[in-house]
């Protein structure tokens, strides 16, 4: 306690004030707690649940998801959205796949030239949203329609067997048994890459940087931020994991099929919104988002083992969501 | 205008063996066929708290912007140290060493504290981990940051890991004048810092002013609010019509009389009327 500072105000808290600041200083722990009571849950509905065929099945299905929740939780961290994050993943696949299968690129080659075509992609939006100043959601949605035009242009609607691709295409589908638990390499370069970029959040001059240009871009400018810049780096850094993310499919499919992946936009939103980020920007983080993720994977599997038809799977998320933005508008209310 | 006239100078009598620190001279800036400022001049002396006030569509913003690299004059000249400066942009202000917070936009308030003091100018660690992996330091910028709010006396109530949205106004505030005072190191400008706040706020930033100009940053303080203006100031620039029209000290001149010049329904001391 301090005296005759003029600054401090008293205070009294009651407990919903201290549950308000607690989830306010660690916005993890409510999707965190979200997540471990719905384990427990469908863990004594139904024992099969804690398997670990099943559990590695839940992980295999979140991979993709939790991608491409991991390249829009940057653009939301600066208080921007990426409708078209799916639709990048999905050409980027296809792209990859036709270079190699009607091309005769050697794999390695299709594979970087694709991860690269996400990447400009994905720097395209933010050439869009920085240099002619549109906003993020009408950019994306534009880019949405395009790269799904494209999508069926290229691939002319057919799907590319995994059997006629490069082993090093459908290698991220590989899995590696840990005991009855089967880990993909894609489920490994996800989590290699969420660690990655929980550091450059946490602990770079960059991370600080997208959280203050979301939090309040003209704050950050005035601070000698370079607003644009950052942006810039955002949207192309988010399409270069949509490439990943689409790799990771070809190998999750086992094929490059150009007609999945509509639901795969919104399902990357809600992953993030599940996971405490804030879609207003400045706030939240990839661990969250991991966790968010992990709770539609979990949600998805353990109602069809419940026994609840499929229809409302998506009934039970919208719920989800609806109350973590709830929650999210709650938290931004505290004040000292 | 052009010459310095000679009861102003008197005014300034223990200031006259001082060299200003920051000196404008003749600053014109116009928006079409609107003049904002015609011709305005200003000096800053070291260790005082210059404040400039002025009616709505004085000049005063601009005649800030100027000297805080926000806007480029049209004509004029502004020094530093002796030195002619050509600003460019709030970026090259900056790295000559003036310092400015912004009225509305001080911080960037999910941050914490520490990184906000440090936004833009982060602390990376010493080796491989800052020069290859870019890793910051957070616990030298944790600490320097303490440092820089007790010496304001301003650290001891609040973590220093603590969200800046959590934090009232004035404590905001705070952060902001800190962030300036730690960095700046010729001139700290504050633009209305005590507009959004209540008294007791109000006068604990007024308290961090002083404290600021005590350990030898000269502040230039743009205000409406008389009282403060005339509680902390050494001197008062008062501009008028896009030009300085008179300085005084609240020693020389009592607030009505100020504000008499400053709305023009009084002469100005020394300008041939």
């Amino acid at each position: 306690m301090t005296t005759d500072t003029g600054f401090e105000e008293s205070r009294r808290e009651s407990v919903p004030d201290r549950l308000q600041h607690l989830l306010h200083a660690q916005p993890t722990l409510g999707p965190l707690a979200v997540l471990l009571l719905a384990v427990i849950v469908f863990s004594i509905i139904n024992t099969r649940f804690l398997n670990p065929e099943n559990l590695s099945l839940v992980l295999q299905q979140v991979t993709v998801i939790a991608l491409l929740a991991l390249g829009q939780t940057l653009i939301i961290l600066t208080a921007g959205i990426d409708l078209s994050a799916g639709a990048i993943a999905v050409f980027s696949s296809i792209l990859m796949a036709n270079l190699a299968f009607e091309a005769g690129f050697p794999g390695v080659v299709a594979l970087l030239a694709g991860l690269l075509f996400g990447t400009a992609m994905g720097a395209f939006n933010g050439v869009l949203v920085t240099w002619i100043k549109l906003p993020p959601f009408i950019v994306t949605l534009g880019t949405l329609s395009i790269f799904f035009a494209l999508n069926s242009v290229v691939s002319g609607s057919e799907t590319v067997r995994g059997s006629d691709l490069p082993a090093i295409m459908t290698w991220t589908g590989d899995t590696i048994p840990i005991g009855s638990f089967r880990l993909t390499y894609g489920s490994i370069i996800m989590l290699l890459l969420f660690g990655f970029f929980f550091y450059l959040l946490a602990h770079t001059a960059w991370g600080k940087h997208v959280r203050a240009t979301g939090d309040d871009a003209e704050a950050a400018r005035l601070a000698g931020i370079r607003t644009s810049r950052v942006l810039l780096s955002v949207y192309t850094v988010a399409g270069a994991i949509y490439a990943v993310a689409a790799w990771v499919l070809i190998g999750r499919l086992a094929s490059a099929d150009p007609n999945v992946g509509t639901e795969y936009n919104l399902d990357s939103i809600t992953a993030v919104v599940l996971g405490g980020t804030s879609l207003f920007g400045g706030r939240g983080g990839v661990v969250g988002t991991l966790v968010g993720a992990l709770i539609v994977g979990v949600f998805r599997n353990g109602l069809v083992l419940a026994g609840v038809q499929v229809v409302w799977q998506g009934f039970a998320i919208g719920l989800l969501v609806l109350l973590a933005v709830t929650i999210d508008q709650w938290i931004r209310k505290v004040r000292a | 205008m052009s010459t310095q006239p000679p009861t102003e100078r008197l005014h300034e009598v223990d200031l006259v063996e001082k060299v200003p620190v920051m000196r404008a001279r003749g600053l014109v800036k116009r928006y079409g066929r609107v003049t904002a400022l015609s011709g305005s001049d200003l000096e800053l002396y070291p260790g005082e708290i210059l404040a400039v006030i002025g009616d709505n569509g004085a000049g005063k913003s601009s005649l800030i912007k100027a000297l805080s690299g926000a806007l480029v004059p049209d004509d004029g000249e502004i020094w530093l140290d002796g030195e002619q400066v050509n600003f460019r942009s709030p970026m090259d202000a900056r790295q000559a060493g003036i310092e400015t917070v912004y009225q509305t936009l001080a911080v960037a308030p999910g941050l914490d504290i520490a990184d906000n003091l440090f936004l833009g100018r982060e602390i990376r660690k010493a080796g491989p981990l800052g020069s290859v992996l870019r890793m910051l330091d957070r616990k030298q910028m944790r600490i320097e940051a303490q440092r820089h709010m007790s010496e304001l006396g301003i650290a001891t109530l609040q973590n220093i890991g603590q969200a800046v949205e959590s934090l009232s106004g004035g404590q905001r505030q705070g952060v902001a004048v800190a962030r300036s005072a730690a960095f700046g190191s010729k001139v700290v400008i504050l633009d209305e810092p005590t507009a959004a706040l209540g008294v007791k706020e109000g006068n604990r930033v007024l308290q961090l002013i002083r404290d600021v100009r005590d350990r030898g940053l000269p502040v230039i303080l743009i205000s409406h609010n008389m009282p403060h203006v005339f509680e902390v100031a050494d001197r008062i620039h008062i501009q008028r019509l896009g030009r300085r029209v008179a300085v005084v000290t609240p020693a020389s001149h009592s607030m009505s009389e100020t504000v008499a010049i400053m709305t023009g329904a009084a002469p100005a001391p020394n300008t041939p009327s």
